[in-house]
């Protein structure tokens, strides 16, 4: 591995969260959306394609669950006839289809974004407001900046200004 | 330090009561609910114990079977409205409130020292509408539209239709469906129950040769009369007493909540008047086709909850009583360290005519307020933590930087 020094300039530059919150999109009604506008943010780190194609995935994703068509009907009064006791037994629509976006969400952070030292919180667990990317790797190190910490002129603590070091 | 895992429910903020465990989510003030229980399940009982006999044999059993089925069906729609949760948004997480004041700066600019910051409000287009999203400062996130913060409970609840006492819940778009079918079902019930005891009435005063006797002996049939109407019919009287009384109120409500459905808006938007047409302002949600916004209210999809009541997460309660308040963290963190959890933010929260009335204390009191078990967001002052320690948290990390 190797450490990487950077200059006073980097220091001086202004901290940024480390994480990035992409909002939702309400321009199409209550129907769960988020942006699809690539923040200034992850410039440096990832695809605009990529994460476009990510978001767009989610987005089709929650349309799916939250689709009215006959199939959402049938099982709506279906499930009224029996007073919604069927929920008890049997899993509904739209919970098979967090499921599905739980499965892709894990399989886009192993291919893409852990390899570029990013994770992608489901949306869920922010209560379907926020799709989150968190910068995973500036605790790796500043834990080994710190180890390094009497040989070095310059460290940083707060690696997110253009850290690219790998371990 | 003292680690435990708890359930994610016991840390919840908001005024809610939980039972079995997380399972169960209701309102603080349950008294009116079980009001409405009594009310429910006593008529009942009285109508099963003292008509229904005497009808099954004189008039069908079908009678009797199809009050218990009637029955059944509002006790569980009434049990699912009370019982689920409405539709909450949980508030946000310190980083994300962080990040939302920052864009808010950011669009702001420079505010002149002693005015006024402007009201929060972002705007969004739907459906050639602009609709305008309020900011919320209990729970620090822009309201989705036709959400709302409920006082009593303390939460935001997504489309949030009203606080109904006697469900001891909010009415929101998890529960409206049940609460609609509760009213519905009730009504039948209602009105189901006041006709057989009319009929009862009527049948037991021919039985008893009410009009006969009354040829015959005018002079002692009405004490005649008075005792078999106590004999008989006093609960009678009671239930249709109730039911009277029940059934307006009822089938009123049904009534008008069969119009907001075919409307495709909430009781909240109905008494703002938001859609009220004045200014040229229709509902950008509706579908305008009756039957289409019908199926969308009654028979969409059931959306799940995202509030995750029964998740495990690590509490780290401290020995003695001055040190801090038990910090959560999110399942994802493998961390058993306290994360240091600031709401300090470059921006303080200035109570203006958009801070509803319950939250200008509380931005007021987040400085000295001593943290209690329930109210996660009020942390003490941020302090820097070790350096060895990870940490994400943007706050500390302007701290350390300054630190060298």
């Amino acid at each position: 591995f190797f450490v990487q020094t950077h200059s006073l300039q980097d220091l001086q530059q202004p901290a940024v969260s480390s994480k990035v919150f992409i909002q939702r999109d309400y321009s199409s009604g209550t129907i769960c959306k988020f942006q699809t506008k690539f923040p200034s943010e992850l410039e440096s780190r990832l695809d605009k394609q990529q994460f476009e194609e990510t978001i767009q995935t989610l987005n089709n994703l929650y349309a799916e669950a939250e689709k009215l068509g006959g199939k959402s009907y049938l099982e709506g009064c279906l499930a009224c006839l029996t007073a919604y006791t069927i929920f008890l037994c049997m899993e509904t629509h739209y919970e098979k289809v967090l499921k599905k976006i739980a499965r892709y969400i894990k399989d886009q952070n192993e291919k893409i974004y852990a390899p570029r030292g990013l994770l992608l919180t489901d949306p869920i667990e922010r209560g379907l407001r926020v799709v989150s990317f968190t910068n995973t790797l500036c605790n790796h190190n500043t834990e080994i900046n710190f180890r390094l910490l009497l040989g070095c002129k310059y460290f940083h603590l707060n690696a997110w200004l253009g850290c690219s070091g790998r371990v | 330090m003292i680690t435990r895992k708890v359930r994610k429910w016991e840390k919840l903020p908001g005024k809610n009561t939980f039972c079995c465990d997380g399972r169960v989510m209701m309102a603080r003030q349950k008294g009116v609910f079980y009001l409405t229980l009594f009310l429910i399940i006593g008529t009942c009982s009285l109508f099963f114990a003292f008509e229904c006999p005497y009808l099954a044999v004189h008039l069908s059993p079908a009678i009797p079977v199809f009050a218990v089925l009637l029955f059944l069906f509002v006790m569980a729609m009434l049990l699912r409205t009370s019982f689920s949760d409405p539709g909450v948004l949980p508030r946000a997480l310190p980083e994300e409130a962080t990040f939302i004041e920052m864009e808010i700066e950011a669009a702001n600019g420079n505010v002149p020292a002693g005015q006024r910051p402007p009201p929060r409000i972002r705007n969004v287009q739907i459906n050639n509408q602009i609709v305008k999203l309020k900011y919320c400062y209990t729970c620090k996130i822009f309201r989705p539209p036709r959400a709302s913060h409920c006082s009593i409970c303390d939460n935001c609840v997504d489309r949030f239709d009203h606080h109904c006492p006697w469900v001891g819940n909010c009415v929101g778009k998890r529960n409206y469906r049940y609460f609609y079918l509760f009213t519905l079902s009730l009504s039948l019930l209602t009105i189901y129950i006041f006709t057989f005891d009319i009929v009862h009435v009527v049948m037991r005063s021919v039985d008893n040769g009410f009009l006969n006797t009354l040829k015959e002996t005018p002079g002692t049939y009405p004490l005649l009369f008075l005792s078999d109407f106590l004999e008989y019919l006093s609960f009678t009287v009671l239930e249709v007493l109730v039911c009277f009384f029940t059934l307006w109120s009822v089938v009123g409500l049904t009534g008008f909540h069969t119009y907001l459905i075919s409307l495709n808006q909430t009781t909240n938007e109905d008494i703002k008047g938001s859609w009220s047409g004045k200014n040229r302002v229709q509902n950008p949600y509706s579908h305008k086709n009756i039957v289409k916004n019908c199926c969308e209210v009654l028979c969409g999809p059931t959306y799940p909850s995202v509030l995750d009541r029964r998740g495990l997460m690590q509490e780290d309660s401290p020995v003695s009583a001055a040190s801090a308040a038990p910090s959560s963290s999110s399942s994802n963190s493998s961390s058993s360290n306290p994360v240091p959890q600031t709401t300090k933010t470059t921006a303080p929260l200035i109570p203006n005519e958009h801070t509803p009335d319950d939250a200008k204390p509380s931005i007021a009191a987040s400085a000295e307020k001593s943290p209690s078990p329930r109210e996660e967001h009020h942390p003490p002052a941020p302090k820097v933590p070790p350096l060895a320690s990870p940490e994400t948290d943007a706050e500390t990390s302007i701290a350390k930087d300054k630190t060298h």
